[in-house]
């Protein structure tokens, strides 16, 4: 592991007090999602909803809100359960958990902010088959303490979201020209600046994660066989 | 709407993976080889057509809001629609188990390569998504059925697509952060552009 992810990680829990609630390993499970163990650009979890709603940074803060929440409480729930689960229908209680949380953001986001409910539209139901909640769930919650299983679900909440932001931030600055739905372009004196179709469209979702992966790659030195 | 045009739009112009970006998941990993390409492809057509009208019925007859009428008057104005996401990937998981038993039956060697993305179908996003868009859309029974059935085709040969092309980009020389994941995303946006010429075809 790099250096780099080290110094991030103790540059995030350096107010914390007390050593033994955020152990080495702890800092951990929160710093490998973000960066060498990214679900998106390493374990290729999630990928769909990533690119559908990533066209304007609005919409996609609002899915990032929702997704950290479904990961962390799935994988609280699942890992207070785990040892009550029959091995032979953990998938369907998995899905059920998922489902009833994905439900709750649907049904909130429909009552305090119908217009994002709106153009979200299916992709909130969508979040139930992000692989990523399911993916933690199998490979973490079922085996960990529901305290670590947070910690799992706040790194890779975070992970997807900062890799979904980083994709909005390029599409919707150069296929709308704004940030925010704030005309950047006109801001700075630059009203005539093209807008290109392209990143409105899917394939500007593709290509720009497609580099943003060879980039990421390229500094922690993945290598894919 | 015309059946026939409505099939078409869905396979090509409404394609599931480039227009709507759902099933990425299986999309990219399962793309490696053709044959399981197709295995997986087929799945997927195969659960997208028998899901798609099964659930337009549920939501028709249970779920809507005054759906339940025919139970009597005192149903009339019960509305299930948060029920909704629970009702569909019930039905969608039971129908994967229904498609794992067949194809363990039928044809093991198909099973074996397609490993653990055949349950993973399940929470392939295509399928739920497919239902989704249906109750979005508001489809009839037939346009419902026919949707399914075109989703899932658009889907299965885009699969089949990217994997002959991911075979024949195994000899070239690609640079180390782009292997992978990376070079297959700019294939994808490259097929997508491709699909775009299907828009404003009119049949």
């Amino acid at each position: 592991m790099s250096t780099d992810t080290l110094e991030q990680a103790q540059e995030q829990v350096i107010e914390k007090p007390k050593e033994e609630l955020l152990s080495k390993r702890r800092k951990r499970l929160i710093s490998d999602p973000l960066n060498e163990d990214n679900p998106i650009t390493v374990q290729v979890l999630g990928i769909c909803s990533a690119l559908a709603v990533t066209v304007k940074l609005e919409p996609t803060l609002i899915m990032s809100i929702a997704v950290v929440f479904v990961i962390v409480f799935s994988n609280l729930i699942i890992s207070l359960l785990r040892n009550l689960i029959p091995n032979r229908v953990r998938i369907i209680v998995q899905l059920a958990v998922i489902a009833t949380l994905v439900t709750l953001v649907s049904e909130v986001l429909k009552a305090y902010n119908y217009e994002m409910y709106k153009v979200l539209g299916a992709f909130v139901g969508l979040i139930i088959t992000n692989c990523i909640v399911m993916g933690r769930l199998e490979a973490f919650a079922m085996g960990n303490k529901p305290y670590d299983s947070i910690l799992d679900g706040i790194g890779s909440g975070f992970g997807y979201a900062w890799i979904i932001l980083t994709v909005a931030f390029f599409r919707e600055l150069f296929g709308s020209g704004s940030l925010f739905d704030f005309k950047i372009f006109e801001a700075i004196g630059l009203a005539n600046f093209p807008t290109n179709g392209l990143m409105v469209d899917s394939i500007g979702a593709f290509v720009v994660l497609g580099v943003l992966i060879w980039v990421q790659r390229s500094k922690t030195g993945y290598v894919e066989h | 709407m015309d059946l026939v045009s409505l099939g078409i739009k869905s396979i090509f112009v409404d394609n599931m993976v480039f227009a709507y970006f759902l099933g990425m998941c299986s999309f990219l990993a399962v793309s490696k080889k053709v044959t399981t390409a197709i295995g997986l492809g087929m799945a997927v057509v195969f659960v997208l057509t028998i899901t798609v009208p099964i659930n337009w019925l549920i939501q028709e007859n249970v779920l809507k809001e005054g759906a339940l009428a025919w139970m009597g008057p005192g149903f009339a104005d019960v509305n299930l629609e948060f029920l909704q996401f629970i009702m569909f990937i019930a039905i969608i998981a039971a129908m994967v188990q229904l498609v794992e038993m067949v194809v363990e039956k039928v044809s093991p060697a198909l099973y074996g390569s397609l490993g653990i993305f055949l349950p993973l179908i399940a929470v392939n996003c295509s399928i739920l998504g497919g239902s989704l868009f249906m109750v979005q859309r508001d489809y009839t029974i037939a346009e419902a059925s026919v949707f399914g059935f075109g989703s899932g085709m658009g889907f299965a040969l885009a699969i089949i697509a990217l994997s002959a092309i991911r075979e024949k980009l195994k000899y070239s020389n690609v640079p180390n952060g782009l292997k992978g994941l990376g070079l297959t995303m700019l294939i994808t946006g490259l097929m997508g552009l491709a699909f775009k010429s299907f828009i404003g075809i009119a049949i």
